[in-house]
């Protein structure tokens, strides 16, 4: 398959994204992610359809920790970090109208 | 200070109390006082808490209580790893000011070993790059010479020990973010295992490849280190419980008879003369050693660059999602008419939080994961990962370790690649097939080029057999010089 990349799908691309791009970032990202896409493609050479994916090498099954309580980071130094809290939680933006 | 053994040397020393914690600390910080105007290696110097860590371990003496095998050692930490208590902010403006609650398990063991966190080592934002000029915070400088990139992504952590600012620094690599600076700087550095190291703490770039290992002076004291951060921990499921192996121990042993091979696949175009050389040279040690070379073939090693930045920014595109100026870091509100928004603030803040190549890297990475997209591009590499996976598997029915160029060329000049994305990705074209494979791999310094610049070896192993590297490392440590740049000292 070979995918032509265009401005309008960087514009969608970055809108899923959540990243908001000026016009000549855009314009630049476009070319860039095109040339990338282009070069990536060269997998298509290889016939991989009896061939397994590999997600994670790993070389054992990972054991589950045991259900023991344990101690976990104090709020007030985490909320410490945020940009803003109120009310023992984080502050954002209202997203939900009245 | 004898630039070989110096981990060793200097918790030696600490423990038999020729020498006090408080001491190399402070000489620590005068050298990196000294020499980070000029190299930007450092992002965040620990002055006041380093000096409080080397009296605690000095006091510990004084008690009479059995010092860790890192005592009084100062260690600079690469600044995507979390500190209790220190800046962290993976050299981006997104996590400016960010001040950790928590230790990393790496970082946690290392104080626990009794060594000095001196401070945090400048990166690419996010570990995203191969030359250092994407950090945030200012490119660093090679100390072989100063318009010349340490590599990257840790090129702060190899350029900190380049320099002898400290003689060990933690880095992480995901394609080859330690090994190439340890090339392009003269200094050991060492990717173990995927999984033989804790990732908690460490800001993640891409989950399937990214590991914690060490840089040092020399192959001794980055195998001390590795020893006291390796092993299983219950903060990430991905770490592995397998055993710990001496590997200091193994630094010391005979490879005679060991089988070593060479691919033909890494000797291609694109490989500077002068590093084939140096390294060519570097295998005829080992055969007089008592090695045995033979070739080995790894024929999908071509497709290990565009697998990477597949899987690479498609794990990066989803870990970097959690940044959007709620829970920690910059928050910006977007400008303008009209009522803020949660996904207007969103927005707003990763086009100011985040830099060119990180946008790049996410924006590659939500294209190969959408919506009809995901099978022609994320589970094909998925696939081709298998391949060179096996490659590998192969391989080794036949061979001890493998060795090869860790980078195709020497240190370039800052700014040569900037421009041009693929021509700056293919500086990990040697190192990228081992991580994608999850196995060990180190650099070594071998002979530099006639122009004085460093030239790494890489050599690597199977999974979890890091003490078969460090065996073949040491024993060509011991037939090299050591390379000290020429104003380290």
């Amino acid at each position: 398959m070979t995918t032509r990349i265009d401005r309008a799908q960087v514009e969608h691309i970055a809108q899923l994204a959540s990243l908001v791009l000026a016009d000549d970032e855009t314009e630049r990202l476009t070319r860039e992610l095109a040339e990338m896409v282009r070069y990536v493609e060269e997998l298509n050479e290889l016939d991989t359809s009896n061939v397994e994916p590999t997600a994670y090498v790993q070389l054992e099954r990972s054991e589950l920790r045991g259900d023991a309580v344990e101690a976990s980071l104090q709020r007030d130094e985490t909320l410490a970090q945020a940009p803003q809290s109120a009310h023992g939680g984080f502050a954002v933006p209202t997203f939900v109208e009245n | 200070m004898a630039s070989h053994d110096e981990v060793i040397a200097i918790a030696e020393r600490v423990r038999s109390g020729e020498t006090s914690a408080l001491d190399v600390t402070q000489a620590a910080l005068a050298g990196i006082e000294a020499k980070n105007g000029r190299l930007n290696a450092f992002l965040t110097v620990s002055h006041e808490s380093a000096l409080d860590q080397a009296r605690a371990v000095d006091a510990k003496r004084a008690r009479g209580e059995k010092l860790g095998p890192l005592a009084g050692v100062p260690i600079g930490i690469k600044d995507a790893l979390c500190t209790r208590g220190v800046v962290t902010t993976a050299a981006s403006k997104i996590l400016q000011g960010y001040v950790p609650p928590y230790d990393a398990t790496v970082v946690a063991r290392l104080r626990a070993a009794d060594a000095i966190i001196i401070g945090k080592t400048n990166m690419d934002e996010f570990a995203m790059g191969s030359s250092n000029e994407n950090s945030a915070y200012g490119p660093v400088k090679n100390p072989w010479d100063p318009e010349r990139t340490p590599g990257g992504s840790s090129g702060g952590s190899a350029a900190a020990v380049a320099a002898r600012m400290v003689s060990a620094t933690l880095g992480s690599d995901t394609g080859g973010s330690i090994r190439q600076p340890a090339a392009l700087t003269g200094t050991v550095g060492i990717k173990p295992t995927y999984g033989r190291v804790s990732r908690f703490g460490l800001i993640a770039f891409a989950s399937s490849l990214d590991q914690v290992g060490p840089f040092a002076t020399d192959v001794r004291g980055a195998a001390r280190v590795l020893g006291v951060i390796s092993g299983k921990d219950s903060k990430d499921a991905t770490s592995l419980g397998a055993p710990v192996d001496d590997y200091e121990g193994a630094c010391g042993k005979s490879v005679k008879g060991l089988r070593i091979g060479v691919p033909a696949e890494y000797f291609a175009k694109g490989l500077d003369p002068e590093v084939e050389a140096s390294i060519r040279a570097a295998i005829s040690e080992l055969e007089a050693e008592g090695c045995v070379v033979r070739p080995v073939k790894l024929p999908h090693t071509r497709y290990a660059l565009a697998t990477y930045y597949i899987i690479a920014d498609a794990e990066a595109s989803s870990n970097l999602a959690r940044f959007d100026g709620v829970r920690y870091g910059l928050r910006v509100e977007p400008s303008g008419p009209g009522k803020a928004d949660l996904k207007a603030m969103y927005g707003a803040t990763r086009d100011a939080g985040f830099g060119t190549e990180v946008k790049r890297r996410i924006l590659l990475g939500t294209f190969v994961l959408s919506a009809g997209y995901y099978d022609a591009y994320y589970l094909k590499a998925q696939k081709v990962r298998t391949l060179i996976r096996r490659d590998f598997e192969e391989a080794f029915r036949e061979v001890d370790v493998i060795c090869s160029p860790t980078s195709p060329t020497p240190a370039f000049r800052l700014g040569e690649k900037v421009d041009d994305p693929l021509a700056m990705y293919l500086n990990d074209v040697y190192t990228l097939p081992a991580s994608l494979a999850g196995i060990p791999g180190c650099s070594v310094p071998a002979k530099p080029t006639a122009s004085g610049l460093p030239v790494g070896l890489q050599i690597v192993a199977p999974w979890l057999e890091e003490s078969k590297m460090f065996s073949v490392a040491a024993a060509f440590e011991a037939r090299s010089p050591g390379l000290v740049p020429p104003q380290a000292s």
